[in-house]
């Protein structure tokens, strides 16, 4: 049961058990099915005033509402990101297509790791635990989120699966999110970076079709490196291309199974660790901005 | 984009504004979205009719108001507007233009009885 909120997603499991909900808003459309008959056209009968804001009848009442879309989401995850920096934790959102070596990349990153630094895992899949199971079989704790229908995961359900964590101190939280390079990019679930892996299998002009992804990213993993004399990949083209949606984006060039780039890599890990560490000593984390909102009466 | 989650998102904070100022009744929403906020808005119109259904804002009229896209260009050391992602300046031709305005997706205000 949720004990913070009971709104979210229906179809939504953590390790299995149901996310379950009785009010709010679910991922479903709302009423029996999908009902496309359209029969409340969005223009009936208000086109009365409404370009001037001052409707015709007297109950009518304007309501500045200015808040983001995402705003919610934003909120759990700035809650998320309080309750990380309470603990220390460096934590990552790692996204990118399917297929691109992310869950080999992490088991070989815990294993590196492994006696130096705590990693725990979120896996968000849409179906199956398989991901969390291949982590837990290097020692790592790890959860599984199955979206069902959700193409990414959101901040809340990232919440929830941290709550279910024991969390270390000084840990790392490595958060994998659903394979897609379009939706998660939008979604802050509270992490310090988001980090794409772009793997050389597929093509180095993916930076510019999925600009908001890599635009949105603060590192860029390129990955299965050991397999560019088979390929005619071309490494600096991909980098151009990623540089030119984010000018700021660094790179590493990784292989999970020839280990290239992973020193590299865990550095990166560590001197993120070690900033946490000492922006908690700095200052506190930053509280959720409380919602703005006034009222107008309509004349 | 996921113009579901954030068809989803806006009624939130509809029903979430209706609880707090006891509204019953929205006869109108009015959005903002940036060029550059990867929004198709006939897909969250879609969306908007489809998650509205049976809640205080069924049938309500939605209004989108474009922003526009806008950026700032380091070689040129001023803001210029950017209609695309990729964003090349339109002055001197730099991908070294940092986006400033245009990626907004805001709930504006209501029209409520």
């Amino acid at each position: 049961m949720c004990t913070t909120c009971g709104c979210g997603p229906d179809e939504v499991h953590i390790d299995g058990e149901h996310h379950h909900h009785d009010h709010g808003i679910a991922y479903r459309p709302r009423g029996k099915g999908h009902d496309h008959g359209h029969d409340h056209p969005h223009d009936h009968g208000h086109d009365h005033a409404h370009h001037s804001h001052a409707p015709g009848t007297s109950a009518a009442r304007m309501v500045q509402i200015e808040q983001d879309i995402l705003s919610k989401n934003n909120s759990y995850a700035d809650g998320n990101r309080a309750a990380l920096a309470a603990k220390g934790i460096f934590a990552l959102n790692l996204v990118s297509s399917p297929g691109s070596g992310k869950t080999t990349l992490l088991c070989k990153t815990i294993e590196l790791l492994k006696g130096k630094r705590t990693v725990a895992v979120i896996e968000g899949d849409q179906q199956t635990d398989q991901d969390a199971a291949r982590i837990r079989a290097t020692g790592a704790s790890a959860i599984q989120i199955n979206t069902g229908k959700g193409c990414h995961l959101d901040a809340h359900m990232v919440g929830h699966a941290m709550e279910k964590l024991d969390l270390a101190e000084r840990s790392v939280l490595m958060i994998e999110n659903v394979g897609n390079l379009v939706c998660p990019a939008a979604f802050d679930l509270g992490e310090a970076h988001k980090v794409v892996i772009l793997s050389v299998t597929e093509g180095e002009d993916k930076p510019i079709k999925y600009p908001d992804m890599f635009r949105a990213a603060d590192l860029m993993l390129l990955n299965k490196c050991d397999l560019l004399p088979y390929l005619t990949f071309d490494v600096d083209k991909a980098i151009a291309f990623a540089r030119q949606v984010n000018p700021g984006l660094q790179v590493i060039r990784t292989s999970a199974t020839s280990g290239e780039g992973m020193d590299e890599w865990l550095g990166w890990i560590e001197t993120g660790v070690a900033d946490v560490a000492q922006a908690g000593q700095v200052k506190a984390a930053p509280a959720a901005k409380p919602a703005a909102v006034s009222y107008r009466p309509v004349a | 984009m996921h113009e579901m989650s954030l068809a989803e998102g806006v009624i939130q904070l509809i029903e979430d504004a209706a609880k707090r100022e006891g509204f019953t009744r929205v006869t109108g929403v009015w959005l903002e979205i940036g060029q550059l906020a990867a929004v198709e808005t006939e897909a969250l119109r879609f969306c908007f009719d489809a998650v509205t259904r049976n809640s205080v804002a069924e049938g309500a009229k939605l209004e989108i108001v474009d922003l526009p896209g806008q950026g700032w260009c380091m070689k040129c050391c001023e803001t210029v507007p950017m209609t695309e992602h990729l964003g090349a300046c339109p002055k001197c031709g730099s991908h070294q233009v940092q986006v400033t305005g245009g990626t907004e997706m805001r709930v504006k205000e209501l029209e409520v009885e």
